[in-house]
């Protein structure tokens, strides 16, 4: 018999339930005095270069009713498509207070989310490749066994998505247009992005394994 | 070597080794019921991590407060909360064993009469005064985290005419790379709504839920104070023998 390669298994994920606010975001539960802030509320501080932009959302069930109790994480690069992260060997170049990470409850009554932060640049990809700007989002919420992970991508790059190997992955027209936002306007001197995801049906956003 | 930032050169760093989905609760568990109409139906789009998926924040130490991990301080008012008071400890590893420093974790549980601190919870069992049930640590050198608390109580949920959850701590866990992120559950040893629970029970292996079973830990138990239960969580690792993989000729 071979060896035994002695590799532990992950941890099994279980959903978040309905009450993950408690944890991940107190003040949306009503518990704003245990800890001084939540984490996540803001990707980028005034410091951070780049063009600010607004998203805006909601994540539809399989009955086209919004969820309303999910909890939403954000991950992106910046305006020059590096991460604050040291995993990044290019790290060192983003503002201080750039964290490129974000946490957004939807609201309880409307399931609707919103959040702002800088438009990313294109980072690299595999193998040569680049990626198009893109913000990578984990959504959990209860009746979700495993965080969902999706990509929001731009409707204003085409030339950049036509290029990307993830998109390119997505498969057929249809399906990598559920990781394309809408241009919505502007508001406050930002452009609006709006970004629909459907955990089910016809249209069901492509949500990625890795 | 000139600034590479404006350049398509490929970041290098590790891959995160795949996850194995067939490990994980399925996204579609019909005896959960508010899974039913909140799980995708169509293949996950698979592909290799990419630096967006094994990059990830950094959490300080500015992060956290002296008594975020405290609950049994953290909300306090005019005494201690009620119940059984525990220590709930552990270590976050990678896939091979090797402690995860600087991850943080993030628990919220119900109190020790299973009723949670949040608008949307009407169960008639009271809230304690002195019980909020959020606390945050970030792990040591080593891996370690360490939280003070009460034993929550079971409770009932709406999904069967009569289905109670166990008694059960939420987890959330980040690591250092977004791809790793990973909520889960921690149920106490012994407890009989165990094999009863469909949220447990959607997991498709007994051994992978024996893993969210915290054993009493003796060893670690304050005397005339507090029991120990130890919670040990493994998180996606990165590839270790791995070369950048580059087209020919860049």
């Amino acid at each position: 018999m071979p060896p035994p390669l002695h590799r532990l298994k992950e941890t099994p994920s279980q959903t978040a339930g309905p009450f993950v606010h408690i944890g991940m975001a107190p003040a949306v539960a009503g518990l704003d005095a245990v800890f001084a802030r939540d984490l996540g509320a803001a990707i980028a501080g005034p410091e951070t270069p780049g063009e600010r932009i607004r998203v805006t959302g909601v994540i539809l069930d399989g009955d086209g009713v919004p969820v309303r109790d999910a909890v939403i994480e954000t991950w992106q690069a910046d305006a020059a498509g590096l991460y604050a992260s040291p995993a990044d060997p290019r790290q060192g170049a983003t503002a201080p207070d750039f964290t490129g990470w974000g946490r957004f409850a939807v609201d309880l009554a409307s399931g609707e989310f919103a959040f702002e932060t800088v438009k990313p640049g294109p980072a690299p990809g595999p193998q040569g490749t680049t990626m198009a700007p893109h913000i990578a989002l984990w959504i959990v919420a209860r009746g979700v066994n495993l965080g969902l992970a999706t990509r929001l991508y731009f409707p204003d790059e085409d030339a950049a998505n036509a290029a990307d190997p993830i998109l390119a992955r997505a498969g057929e027209p249809g399906r990598r247009a559920t990781l394309i936002a809408e241009a919505a306007g502007q508001a406050d001197g930002m452009a609006v992005y709006r970004f629909v995801i459907r955990l089910q049906g016809a249209d069901e956003t492509v949500f990625f394994a890795t | 070597m000139s600034d590479d930032r404006a350049t398509n050169r490929p970041a290098a760093v590790a891959p995160l080794t795949p996850r194995d989905h067939d490990w994980h609760p399925p996204a579609f568990a019909p005896g959960y019921k508010t899974s039913v109409l909140r799980s995708p139906r169509k293949p996950l789009v698979a592909h290799e991590s990419t630096l967006t998926e094994a990059t990830g924040p950094v959490f300080g130490p500015d992060a956290i407060g002296p008594l975020d991990n405290d609950l049994i301080a953290n909300y306090a008012h005019d005494g201690e909360p009620v119940g059984p008071r525990i220590l709930v400890h552990g270590r976050v590893t990678d896939e091979a064993g090797r402690g995860v420093p600087g991850a943080l974790v993030e628990i919220w549980q119900a109190n020790a009469g299973g009723r949670y601190r949040h608008v949307n919870d009407r169960y008639r069992a009271p809230l304690d005064p002195n019980f909020g049930g959020c606390g945050r640590a970030l792990t040591d050198a080593d891996g370690h985290y360490v939280f003070r608390t009460i034993m929550p109580g079971p409770y009932p949920w709406p999904n069967g005419v009569n289905d109670w959850r166990p008694a059960h701590i939420h987890f959330s866990i980040f690591g250092t790379a977004f791809g790793q992120r990973l909520i889960t559950q921690m149920y106490f040893e012994g407890d009989p709504h165990i094999p009863l629970c469909p949220i447990l029970n959607a997991i498709p292996s007994a051994e992978a839920v024996d893993r969210l079973v915290a054993p009493l830990d003796m060893a670690e138990t304050v005397p005339f104070d507090a029991r120990a239960y130890r919670f040990d969580i493994v998180l996606r690792g990165r590839r270790a023998t791995w070369f950048e993989n580059r087209p020919e000729g860049t």
